[in-house]
């Protein structure tokens, strides 16, 4: 986690300012923080159902690792299905934002498969790069994406929202970081393109599109180029996962988030030697895991957002 | 600086990843010695006979040694440490050596015949860079 959220960092509370001055509301509730983003008076959302629309995005799964920092990733993996069913609002779909399996093993695949199915709604999927070792995705792709995209990426709408899927750990740079390629981003120029500017965007991909921490491998080199094709919209949120812990960040329109993990957590940028699992107590670790649950409600310009624990 | 290093009996079972194609090695070794010099507080660096096990560890996201020297005809055995899944592959075009993801205490070995220098990387974290040093 960055920090305790009961004793939010100097850096997490000066990101919270930032955000608060965007008009975010944020509010920390049972040990984890939640963004509100407040009614700017925009435009109501012509497509979007009269009683709102939710989904939710899970992340790093990584079933398969048994370590010290979670003897099993599939039991919490289970516990995090458990709470979707006990949501006050039923989601549409769920988005999961990657490393699904620890060592893209085809029995992890199939062991997540079975669980994730286990919630209910449709999940749209993009890879980790632990989802595409050795074989460059083919057998991630095989099963959770059907792309007319030979990269894999993808997009939809849904609930008068625009939802794009981009690819960006594929082809690793010396740097670590992520990467999304030419014509990834020639695909998304042309996506976009044909929607206005009053359309709600979803981005959503594995490793962070902004620097989060590069020497570490926590960004995406040429997201930039990415991001100059949505500042022309209203309301465009940025999902990532990768880093196992909540960092947000507000520019312009644009709102970016990291996810929690329902695996394990990892430390703070450039906390400890480097950025492997962090051991915490055992009585500790469901706090540090969770889901994330996004609504969209009419009148509202972008989503509320609540990051909820497993410890919730 | 003068220091000795005992090398262990090693044993390796290593998986491709992926679906379709999978397949298994199992090499066994004779336990030996190797003996690891380092002259004045330099990092640790290898000039074992070409017969003896080589052992190159990954901890904390690096190839230690990063420089591994080794005579021709060397079995070089990669071992993971850490709690993170890593790659062996060699920074070629076309790679001369690529291990399966390697899971914590999971090894790949690659035995190097001819002498030349033989970068590699972790593909999953590619600032994780090492050289295989054949002379």
């Amino acid at each position: 986690m960055d920090g305790d959220a009961r004793h939010p960092s100097r850096r997490k509370l000066l990101k919270c300012m930032t955000a608060a001055g965007a008009g975010t509301l944020w509010l920390v509730s049972g040990g984890v923080p939640r963004a509100f983003r407040l009614g700017l008076g925009g435009e109501a959302l012509a497509a979007m159902p009269a009683g709102g629309f939710s989904f939710l995005q899970i992340s790093d799964t990584h079933i398969g690792f048994h370590g010290e920092a979670n003897p099993d990733s599939g039991v919490t993996l289970q516990q995090a299905v458990a709470m979707i069913g006990q949501l006050p609002q039923p989601p549409a779909m769920i988005l999961h934002t990657g490393d699904v399996s620890h060592t893209s093993k085809e029995e992890q695949f199939a062991a997540a498969q079975d669980i994730l199915n286990g919630a209910g709604p449709d999940i749209h999927y993009v890879p980790g790069e632990h989802d595409t070792i050795g074989d460059n995705g083919a057998a991630f792709f095989a099963r959770f994406v059907k792309s007319p995209n030979t990269g894999g990426w993808y997009s939809f709408d849904q609930g008068g929202v625009h939802f794009v899927a981009l690819v960006n750990v594929l082809n690793l740079k010396a740097d670590g970081q992520g990467e999304l390629g030419h014509a990834q981003l020639e695909w998304l120029e042309k996506d976009l393109r044909a929607k206005s500017a009053s359309t709600p965007i979803v981005v959503y991909a594995h490793m962070p599109l902004w620097p989060v921490y590069p020497a570490w491998g926590w960004g995406t080199g040429d997201a930039p180029k990415a991001i100059a094709y949505l500042k022309r919209f209203g309301s465009v949120t940025v999902l990532n996962g990768h880093i196992h812990q909540v960092v947000q960040k507000v520019e312009g329109n644009i709102t970016f988030h990291t996810a929690l993990s329902t695996a394990y957590p990892q430390p703070a940028p450039g906390q400890g030697g480097g950025p492997g699992p962090l051991k915490l107590p055992p009585e500790q670790l469901p706090a540090a895991l969770g889901i994330r649950s996004l609504d969209y409600q009419p009148g509202q310009r972008g989503p509320a957002i609540a990051d909820r624990s497993l410890a919730t | 600086m003068k220091r000795a290093i005992p090398v262990a009996l090693l044993v390796l079972a290593a998986f491709a990843g992926g679906s379709a194609r999978r397949h298994e090695i199992s090499v066994a070794m004779a336990a030996s010695h190797a003996v690891y010099f380092a002259d004045h507080g330099a990092a640790p660096r290898a000039t074992p006979a070409a017969d003896e096990p080589n052992e190159v560890v990954i901890d904390n996201f690096a190839f230690g040694p990063a420089e591994f020297d080794v005579a021709p005809g060397t079995q070089v055995v990669w071992i993971n440490r850490d709690d993170e899944p890593h790659t062996v592959v060699s920074a070629d075009a076309k790679p001369l050596f690529q291990s399966p993801p390697l899971d914590t205490n999971e090894k790949f070995a690659f035995v190097f015949k001819q002498p030349g220098r033989y970068p590699y990387f972790c593909s999953i974290h590619p600032r994780m860079r090492g050289v295989i040093v054949v002379r």
